[in-house]
C-alpha cells in the first residue's frame, strides 16, 4: 500500500491498488464477485429519466446555393415545417446581395422526448458573381457561438445549464453535376471542416442515374481526400473498434445522395413521401431510390448525440485552447491560469489556486 | 458584410438566486424563444436518451462515497453489505493521533454497467481527547477534490470527459446508537459539511435499539438537525416517477442500518444476518432495519441525482467562492457586466502600479541608506583627520624640543671645544716654556 502525504498538516490519503485474486485486470470486481443484487444498473434509468426531463438541444446549419432544396430537405428530415421559408409568411425568393444567416427555433416532441431544434439557414451563399470569402460570415457565426458559450462558462456565477447555441452539424449541399468538387466547395469545406462537423450531401439526386451517382461519389471522396478535408465522421475520433466498423461503413457512403419532398403520394396502396414525375414516383424513404433514409438515420437516429459530443469535446475545446492562448499572448487573460500548454503531470499541479495568482502576477511582470 | 438575424430575443442573464432549480423550469427557460411544432410522422429522435445512455455506459460511471463515523461503528461492514462484496479493509486502532482519511477505488461491474466506486473512510474520527480539529481534515479533503476539478476545468488544454471525478457525491454520517440525541461532535461536523457535500445521516448498529426507542431517537435527531440549521440531503421530489417513493423515504430519515457480510440460513435460504443467542437480525428484512431503504435510495433511485447535486450545487458554490476570493467577479461596482478579461486587466494594472510603488520605495530606502553611510564615513574621515593633525602637532613639538636640546648641546659642545682648545693652547704654551727653560738650562751649563 503506498502512502502519500498530500499536505504536511494532517490529511493522509492512501491509494492502494486493489489487488483481488480472481480478476482479469487488476482491480475490477466483476459481476460474479458481487455476491448478490446491488442495483447499480438502475443508474441507467435514472439518467434516462433526467435527460428526458431536461430536454435536448440541436442546432443544424444548412449551407448551399439557393435552389438546391435545403429547406425542403430539412422539412423532410424533421417531418414538419421547421425551415425558415415555411415560417415566414409572404416569403419572396430574392437573391440577397450578401450572405445572411438566419436561425429559426422550434420545439418538437416525440414519445416524451423534447427537443429544441434550431435550423440555421444561409441564404446568399454562393449566389453572387464574386463569391470570394463568402464563407467568412459563416465562420464568424460559428466562432461567435463558441465565444458565447466560452464566456458563459468562464462566468463566476454560472447558469445551471449553459444554453447551447453552437452549431452541432453543418449540412453542405453539393449540386448534382456529376463531375468534381467545385472550387467554392473545396474552399468552404476545407475551412469549415476544422471548426464544425460537416456532412456533405448531393442535392436533387434524382437527376443522376445509379452509375453516375456512384462515380460522382467516388470522385468526391477522392477530391476530399486529396484536399485534406475531414468530414463527419472523422476517422481520428473513432473511440473503439465497434465505432470504427460502423463509421467505416458510413464513410464509404458519403456524400449521401438525397431527394427531399413534403408531398405524399399513393404507391401500391401505401402513402409515401415522394416526388411525382411523368416517368415515375421517386420515393424518398426507399433506399433503392435515394439515400435519404441513411442520412436521416445518421443524423438523428444513431449519431445525433455523437455529433453533439464531437462538437463539445473536440471543436469547442480546440476553439477554447486557441482563444485562451491568444488572449494570454496579448497579456489579457480570460483564464486565471496562464499555462501555455496545460499538460502538467498530476504531481506538478499546484493544489491551491492562490499559488497560481503568484504565477499570474509573475507572468504579468514578465510582460511589462 | 454579415448580419445575424434572430427571430426571438436572447434570454437575459439572470442572477443565480432566481435561476431555475428544477428541470422543468430549465426547459421552459431554454425554449422560451421557440415555437412548439407538431410532427407529421415518426422522425426517430426518441432514441436520443438511448444514445446518451449508451455513450455513458461505454464510458462508465463514477461514484464517490465518504463515510464519517467513529472507529468501530461499522462503516466498512456497511459498505461491504451495500455493494455485496468484500472490499479490502482492516481494523483500525483507537489510538490515532489525528483524523486521517483512507480512500480506496474499486471497479465494479453489474451486467453491462461499469462503476468506478471510491470509498473514503475516516480513520480515528472521535478518538482523540481534543476533538476540536476533527472536522477540519474532512473539510480539507473535500475541498481538495473540488480544487483539483476546478484546476482541470480552468486548464487551457483540458480533457474533462476523461477526467476521473474524485469529488465526493454522498456522505454517510454514522450516528452512534445511544438512543438519546446527537453528540456535539456530530452536530459541529455536519454543520460544517452541509454546504459542501450531500449528507445522509444513518444510525449505525441499529440492532441495539428497540423499535419504540428508535422512533423517538429518529424524531429527536431530526428536530436537532432542523433547530441547528443543518441541511441534510433531501431526496428529490420534483420528478413524478420517483416523487412518491422519495417523499415516503424522506420521512424515514435517518435510516437505521445494520451491516453484515455473514450469512445465516433462515428457512431454506441463506440471508445476510447477524446471529444472536436470542434471535437473528436479518439485514434485508424491512421490519428489522432500514438497510434496504438505504440501498434503494442511495443506489437504485438517486445516484444520478446525488452526482448532479454535487456538480451543480456544491461544486458551483465552491467555484464561485474561490473565484471571488481571487478577485474575479461578473459585474463591476456600477453593476455593468464585466468579463473576466476586464477584471484581469484591472488586476494587472493594479499589480503593475503596486510593483512601481514598491520599486520607488526600495529606491528611496536605498538612497537613504547611501546617505547614511556617506555621513558615517565622513564622520570617520573627520575623526581620522583630527587624529592625524594631533599627531602631527605632537610630532612637531617633539621635534622643536629636540632641536632646542640639540642646539643647547651644540652650544655646550662648542663651549667645551673652545675650552678644550684654550686649555690645549695653555698646555702647549706651558710645555713650550718648560722646554725653553730646559734648553736654556742646558745652554747655560
Amino acid at each position: 500500500m503506498e502512502e502519500r502525504e498530500v499536505e504536511e498538516r494532517v490529511v493522509e490519503i492512501e491509494h492502494p491498488l486493489p489487488c483481488l485474486s480472481e480478476s482479469d485486470t487488476q482491480g475490477i470486481i466483476k459481476g460474479r464477485d458481487l455476491f448478490g443484487y446491488v442495483g447499480i444498473e438502475a443508474v441507467l434509468d435514472q439518467m434516462r429519466r433526467k435527460t428526458m426531463k431536461a430536454g435536448f438541444e440541436f442546432n443544424i446549419m444548412v449551407v448551399g446555393q439557393s435552389g438546391l432544396g435545403k429547406s425542403t430537405l430539412v422539412n423532410t428530415l424533421f417531418k414538419s415545417k421547421v425551415s425558415r421559408k415555411s415560417c415566414t409568411p409572404n416569403y419572396e425568393e430574392k437573391i440577397s446581395k450578401t450572405v445572411h444567416l438566419q436561425s429559426v427555433s422550434h420545439v418538437i416532441e416525440e414519445k416524451g422526448v423534447k427537443m429544441k431544434l434550431t435550423v440555421i439557414d444561409t441564404p446568399g451563399f454562393g449566389d453572387q458573381i464574386n463569391n470570394e470569402n463568402c464563407w467568412e460570415p459563416i465562420v464568424k457565426y460559428v466562432n461567435e457561438q463558441y465565444e458565447k458559450y466560452l464566456k458563459e462558462e468562464l462566468n463566476v456565477n454560472r447558469k445551471r445549464r449553459i444554453p447551447d447555441t453552437r452549431v452541432h452539424c453543418c449540412v453542405y449541399f453539393l449540386p448534382a453535376t456529376g463531375h468534381w468538387l467545385r472550387p467554392i466547395d473545396v474552399e468552404f469545406m476545407r475551412r469549415l471542416g476544422k471548426i464544425v462537423s460537416i456532412v456533405p450531401v448531393i442535392a436533387k439526386a434524382d437527376t443522376l442515374t445509379l452509375e453516375e451517382r456512384l462515380e460522382f461519389k467516388q470522385r468526391i471522396r477522392q477530391d476530399l481526400q486529396a484536399n485534406g478535408i475531414r468530414v463527419y465522421p472523422q476517422k481520428e475520433y473513432d473511440e473503439d473498434a465497434e465505432d470504427r466498423i460502423l463509421n467505416d461503413k458510413i464513410r464509404e457512403n458519403i456524400p449521401f445522395a438525397v431527394v427531399g419532398t413534403d408531398k405524399e403520394h399513393q404507391v401500391n396502396g401505401n402513402k409515401v413521401l415522394g416526388r411525382k414525375t411523368k416517368w415515375g414516383i421517386i420515393e424518398v424513404e426507399n433506399v433503392a431510390h435515394c439515400e435519404f433514409a441513411h442520412l436521416r438515420d445518421l443524423l438523428i437516429r444513431s449519431h445525433l448525440q455523437d455529433l453533439k459530443d464531437v462538437t463539445h469535446n473536440i471543436h469547442y475545446e480546440a476553439y477554447r485552447v486557441k482563444r485562451l492562448n491568444e488572449s494570454n499572448a496579448n497579456g489579457l487573460a480570460l483564464s486565471p491560469l496562464i499555462l501555455e500548454n496545460g499538460t502538467l503531470e498530476k504531481s506538478d499541479r499546484k493544489p491551491i489556486l492562490t499559488d497560481v495568482c503568484r504565477t499570474v502576477t509573475g507572468q504579468a511582470y514578465g510582460c511589462m | 458584410m454579415c448580419s445575424i438575424l434572430r427571430r426571438a430575443q436572447q434570454t437575459p442573464l439572470r442572477s443565480p438566486r432566481c435561476s431555475p432549480s428544477t428541470d422543468d423550469d430549465l426547459w421552459r427557460d431554454r425554449s422560451s424563444n421557440a415555437r412548439p411544432l407538431a410532427l407529421s410522422g415518426h422522425v426517430g429522435f426518441d432514441s436520443l436518451p438511448d444514445q446518451l445512455v449508451n455513450k455513458s455506459t461505454s464510458q462508465g460511471f463514477c461514484f464517490n462515497i465518504l463515510c464519517i463515523g467513529e472507529t468501530g461503528i461499522g462503516k466498512s461492514t456497511l459498505m461491504d453489505t451495500l455493494f455485496n462484496t468484500n472490499f479490502e479493509n482492516f481494523e483500525s486502532s483507537h489510538f490515532e493521533p489525528k483524523v486521517k482519511l483512507r480512500a480506496q477505488t474499486y471497479d465494479l461491474q453489474e451486467s453491462n454497467v461499469r462503476l468506478k466506486l471510491t470509498v473514503v473512510n475516516t480513520v480515528g474520527f472521535g478518538d482523540q481527547m481534543n476533538k476540536q480539529q476533527s472536522y477540519q481534515h474532512i473539510v480539507d479533503y473535500i475541498d481538495t477534490q473540488f480544487e483539483s476539478y476546478l484546476q482541470e476545468e480552468l486548464k487551457i488544454k483540458r480533457s474533462l470527459h476523461n477526467y476521473h471525478d474524485s469529488r465526493i457525491h454522498a456522505c454517510l454520517y454514522f450516528i452512534a446508537p445511544s438512543g438519546h440525541s446527537l453528540k456535539s461532535l456530530d452536530l459541529v461536523t455536519m454543520k460544517k459539511l452541509d454546504s459542501k457535500v450531500n449528507i445522509i445521516p444513518v444510525i449505525a448498529k441499529a440492532d441495539t435499539i428497540s423499535k419504540s426507542e428508535l422512533h423517538k431517537f429518529k424524531i429527536k435527531i431530526m428536530s436537532e438537525l432542523v433547530s441547528n440549521g443543518v441541511q441534510i440531503y433531501q431526496f428529490p421530489i420534483d420528478d413524478e416517477t420517483v416523487a412518491k417513493i422519495n417523499t415516503a423515504m424522506n420521512g424515514h430519515l435517518p435510516f437505521a442500518v445494520v451491516g453484515s457480510t455473514e450469512e445465516v440460513s433462515i428457512g431454506n435460504k441463506m440471508v445476510k444476518a447477524r446471529q444472536y443467542p436470542w434471535g437473528v437480525v436479518q439485514v434485508e428484512n424491512e421490519n428489522h432495519c432500514d438497510f434496504v431503504k438505504l440501498r434503494e435510495m442511495l443506489i437504485c433511485v438517486n445516484m444520478e441525482d446525488l452526482r448532479e447535486q454535487t456538480h451543480t450545487r456544491h461544486y458551483e458554490l465552491y467555484r464561485r467562492c474561490k473565484l471571488e476570493e481571487m478577485g474575479f467577479r461578473d459585474t463591476d461596482p456600477d453593476c455593468k457586466p464585466v468579463s473576466l478579461q476586464q477584471t484581469y486587466e484591472e488586476k494587472r494594472q493594479e499589480f503593475v502600479g503596486e510593483l512601481q510603488r514598491r520599486e520607488e520605495e526600495m529606491r528611496q530606502t536605498f538612497v537613504q541608506r547611501v546617505k547614511e553611510k556617506e555621513a558615517e564615513l565622513k564622520d570617520a574621515e573627520r575623526e581620522l583627520q583630527g587624529k592625524f593633525e594631533q599627531l602631527k602637532r605632537m610630532h612637531a613639538e617633539e621635534k622643536s624640543k629636540l632641536e632646542e636640546k640639540r642646539r643647547s648641546l651644540e652650544e655646550d659642545m662648542s663651549v667645551f671645544s673652545k675650552r678644550r682648545a684654550a686649555s690645549e693652547l695653555l698646555q702647549a704654551q706651558a710645555f713650550n716654556t718648560s722646554s725653553n727653560n730646559k734648553k736654556d738650562k742646558d745652554r747655560k751649563k
